[in-house]
C-alpha cells in the first residue's frame, strides 16, 4: 500500500507535494472543488439480522421490512454512484457528478480513450491518508435499464425482481449476484475516504435471502 | 526487481512493487515527459498508455502492470503521431506546455481508435485532461485537423 507522505526514494516527496498544488490550482480554477452536501440524516453502518423480524408474523409485512433492511445497502452512496439515473456516475458519500466528466459509453466501461480502468485499477489505490482512487477488476457502471439514483425503495425492489430489467436474472441469480460479485463486494471495502455499505455481505445476502424465502414483497 | 516493457524494451527495476509507475518512470527511468499533476488520477499529466489505453500512472502501481507494455511520450509511435506534431505545431495549441504530454497520449489513443471523432468524441475522451492555460479549444482544434491530415 502507497502511502503519504511517501516514504520512499527519488525524490517523489517533493515532487509530490508541488504537484498537488499545481493540481490544487488547476481544480480550483475549473470549478472542480465542490461543497459536499451535507448528510441528511446520519447513514447507517450496521445491518439487523433476519431473525430480527421474526416477530412480524404477517409474511408480506416482514418480508418488506426485510427488503427496507437491505435497502441500506442498496440505497448506499456506494451502490447508487455506480447504478446512476443518466451516462454520467456518481462519485464520494455526497453522491456529486462524477468529476473528471465521464461518461458510461456503449458498454458501462466508458467511451473511446476514456475507460474506467483509465483511472480504476484492480485495487483501491490510497493516494493520501484520507484520499484513495477506488478500484475493482470490474469496475463499470450497471446498465441504464438498472438504474436506481432518485428512486423510490419500492420502484427499485419491482425493478430488481422483473427480468427485463434485471439482466435476466432469476432470484436465485439476484441472491448469488448480491453475495459473491467481487464489484458488490467492494462497497464493504471502499477505501479511504468513503464509507463502506452497512454491515458486511453476508449479513445483506442473508437479508436478500429471507425477503425472497418470504415471498419477496416490495415496499410501497 | 519487477520486470517492465517500457517503450518496447524490457526493463527491470529496483522500486518496491507498490511504488506508483509514475514515479518509477520520472526517478529510476529518467523519462521525464510523462508530468506529475495531482497523484490523484484527477488532472490527466500522468497519463501513459498501458497496452495501448491511456492509463494514470500515478495510481498504477508497478506491481499492477504486469506483462502489459507501457508506452510514455517518448516512446509514443505510429501514423497518428506524426499528423499529430504537425496539428499540434499548426494551431499552436501549447501554451505553458504541462500537460501536454498527457494531453497527446489521449489524443492519440483516441485517433487510434476513433479516426474521425466528432466534438462529442473529443469532448469524452479529453475531458479527464485538465489544461491550466485554457488550451482546449486548440486542443480540439487540432486533433479534428489530424484526423483531417490522416484521412487526407
Amino acid at each position: 500500500m502507497s502511502t503519504f507522505p511517501p516514504t520512499r526514494g527519488f525524490g517523489v516527496g517533493r515532487m509530490k507535494t508541488a504537484g498537488m498544488l499545481i493540481a490544487g490550482g488547476w481544480l480550483l480554477a475549473a470549478g472542480w472543488v465542490q461543497a459536499q452536501p451535507a448528510a441528511a440524516s446520519a447513514p447507517a453502518t450496521t445491518l439487523r439480522s433476519p431473525s430480527q423480524f421474526s416477530s412480524i408474523a404477517d409474511d408480506k409485512a416482514r418480508s418488506q421490512a426485510l427488503f427496507v433492511e437491505a435497502g441500506k445497502v442498496i440505497q448506499h452512496p456506494r451502490c447508487l454512484n455506480c447504478h446512476p439515473n443518466g451516462n454520467r456516475p456518481l462519485q464520494g458519500d455526497g453522491m456529486q457528478l462524477h468529476q473528471p466528466l465521464v461518461l458510461r459509453g456503449k458498454d458501462g466501461f466508458g467511451t473511446t480513450a476514456m475507460r474506467c480502468a483509465s483511472c480504476h485499477g484492480a485495487q483501491n489505490f490510497q493516494a493520501t491518508r484520507s484520499f484513495s482512487v477506488p478500484g475493482n477488476e470490474h469496475w463499470h457502471l450497471a446498465p441504464l435499464e438498472m438504474a436506481w439514483h432518485g428512486r423510490a425503495l419500492g420502484e427499485i425492489c419491482k425493478q430488481l425482481k422483473d427480468r427485463s430489467r434485471n439482466g435476466g436474472k432469476t432470484m436465485d441469480q439476484i441472491i448469488d449476484h448480491m453475495a459473491r460479485d467481487e464489484l458488490v463486494g467492494w462497497a464493504w471495502s471502499p477505501g479511504a475516504g468513503r464509507a463502506p455499505a452497512p454491515g458486511t455481505q453476508k449479513e445483506f445476502t442473508d437479508l436478500i435471502k429471507a425477503w425472497a424465502d418470504s415471498g419477496a414483497h416490495c415496499p410501497r | 526487481m519487477t520486470p517492465l516493457t517500457i517503450n518496447r524494451k524490457p526493463v527491470e527495476v529496483l522500486a518496491e512493487p507498490d511504488t506508483p509507475l509514475l514515479w518509477v518512470l520520472r526517478g529510476e527511468l529518467q523519462l521525464t515527459g510523462t508530468k506529475f499533476g495531482c497523484g490523484m488520477a484527477l488532472c490527466g499529466a500522468c497519463a501513459v498508455h498501458i497496452d495501448g489505453e491511456p492509463t494514470r500512472s500515478c495510481v498504477t502501481p508497478i506491481s499492477a502492470v504486469g506483462l502489459r507494455e507501457v508506452t510514455t511520450i517518448e516512446g509514443l509511435s505510429g501514423p497518428q503521431v506524426a499528423t499529430l506534431k504537425a496539428a499540434w505545431t499548426d494551431v499552436d495549441v501549447v501554451q505553458c506546455g504541462y500537460c501536454q504530454s498527457g494531453q497527446l497520449m489521449a489524443a492519440a489513443a483516441l485517433l487510434r481508435q476513433n479516426p474521425k471523432p466528432t466534438d462529442a468524441d473529443i469532448d469524452a475522451a479529453m475531458a479527464g485532461n485538465i489544461c491550466r492555460c485554457g488550451t482546449y479549444p486548440r486542443i480540439r482544434a487540432a486533433i479534428h485537423q489530424a484526423a483531417a491530415m490522416a484521412a487526407a
